[in-house]
């Protein structure tokens, strides 16, 4: 078997356990006051962490780069309460002008 | 369950966010196959492993040269965090045997999100599968036509997608953020991942804003 035919089928298999582990959890760990309120935080920091990541990294490092005005049209877009469509697309059109253009 | 996205607001968000993520798996395919992976391989990690950010670690780190054990590690790593999502849906889907299974599979980022954003369980449980079945479909419907069309596709930057899929994310984590507490969670999330990035391997500085989350959890 070829590495890139292990990286697949072993990458697939953790990340299925990694899903099924947490949806067979015990219920009653979960009625803590406490794990509910770090539980609620968690997709907060994560999505968060991957906005900073996607919009600034480029392998290793840190960039500026079209990218940074995409999602600063968004964030505009969002304060004005704009649908999410139009979000998403500002914010592409943005970046993809500046990529195309500089 | 009929989904009616002029009518329902729940169904309306799904999509979107179904759409405008699996119009990234063209790039994701086209990284594929860039990287020296067969249109079969590609099309099997969006069939079976599921789950973008940790796919694109697999293909980036194999195309770079990487080991077997490094691309599962960090694909590994990176999906950690479905296992915290599953924790906070099985309450809400409250699914056994084959249905859990299939939930599993579909216990992502973008299902999660659009799921937690509802108002009552019923609405969670509609947001969860209408999100997750749809990235389902044109996550790997997409990954198939960019594993096909690689070159025609070519930089997903040209087409602003870099930007699009980090912009959806905001769209997900801003109606979270209602108190200035929330605010300094984010940034201290984001402040902290930045930090991280040039001194830890892919995925290291993601997962490890889940410390936070437990700092600021801890007490009321």
């Amino acid at each position: 078997m070829t590495a890139i035919w292990m990286a697949v089928i072993g990458a697939s298999l953790t990340a299925f356990l990694n899903k099924y582990i947490g949806h067979s959890v015990p219920e009653k760990w979960l009625d803590r006051p406490r794990f509910k309120r770090i539980n609620t935080l968690v997709p907060i920091v994560l999505l968060s962490a991957l906005v900073g990541i996607q919009t600034f990294a480029q392998g290793s490092e840190l960039v500026i780069d079209q990218r940074v005005a995409g999602v600063a049209v968004a964030l505009i877009a969002l304060k004005f309460k704009a649908p999410f469509p139009v979000v998403v697309i500002s914010a592409a059109i943005t970046s993809a002008g500046i990529y195309n253009l500089f | 369950m009929f989904i009616n996205p002029k009518t329902n607001p729940v169904d309306r968000t799904a999509l979107s966010v179904a759409f405008t993520v699996g119009l990234y798996g063209a790039a994701f395919g086209a990284a594929g196959i860039t990287a020296g992976f067969s249109i079969l391989q590609t099309c099997l990690l969006s069939l079976l492993l599921f789950s973008g950010a940790s796919q694109f670690a697999v293909v980036g780190i194999m195309g770079a040269g990487g080991t077997a054990i490094s691309a599962i590690a960090t694909a590994t790593l990176l999906g950690f965090r479905n296992a915290l999502y599953g924790i906070q849906m099985a309450p809400i889907l409250k699914v056994t045997g084959i249905k859990r299974i299939l939930s599993a599979q579909i216990t992502i980022d973008e299902s999660t999100a659009v799921a937690t954003l509802q108002e009552n369980d019923s609405d969670r449980r509609r947001g969860f599968y209408v999100t997750g079945i749809g990235v389902y479909v044109f996550w790997n419907l997409f990954t198939y036509l960019g594993a096909l069309g690689a070159s025609a596709i070519g930089d997903p930057a040209a087409w602003g997608l870099d930007a699009a899929v980090p912009a959806a994310f905001c769209g997900l984590v801003w109606p979270r953020i209602k108190k200035k507490r929330e605010f300094l969670i984010t940034a201290a999330a984001i402040a902290l991942a930045l930090l991280l990035t040039p001194i830890t391997p892919a995925g290291v500085p993601i997962i490890t804003t889940v410390i936070l989350a437990v700092i600021f959890g801890w007490k009321k």
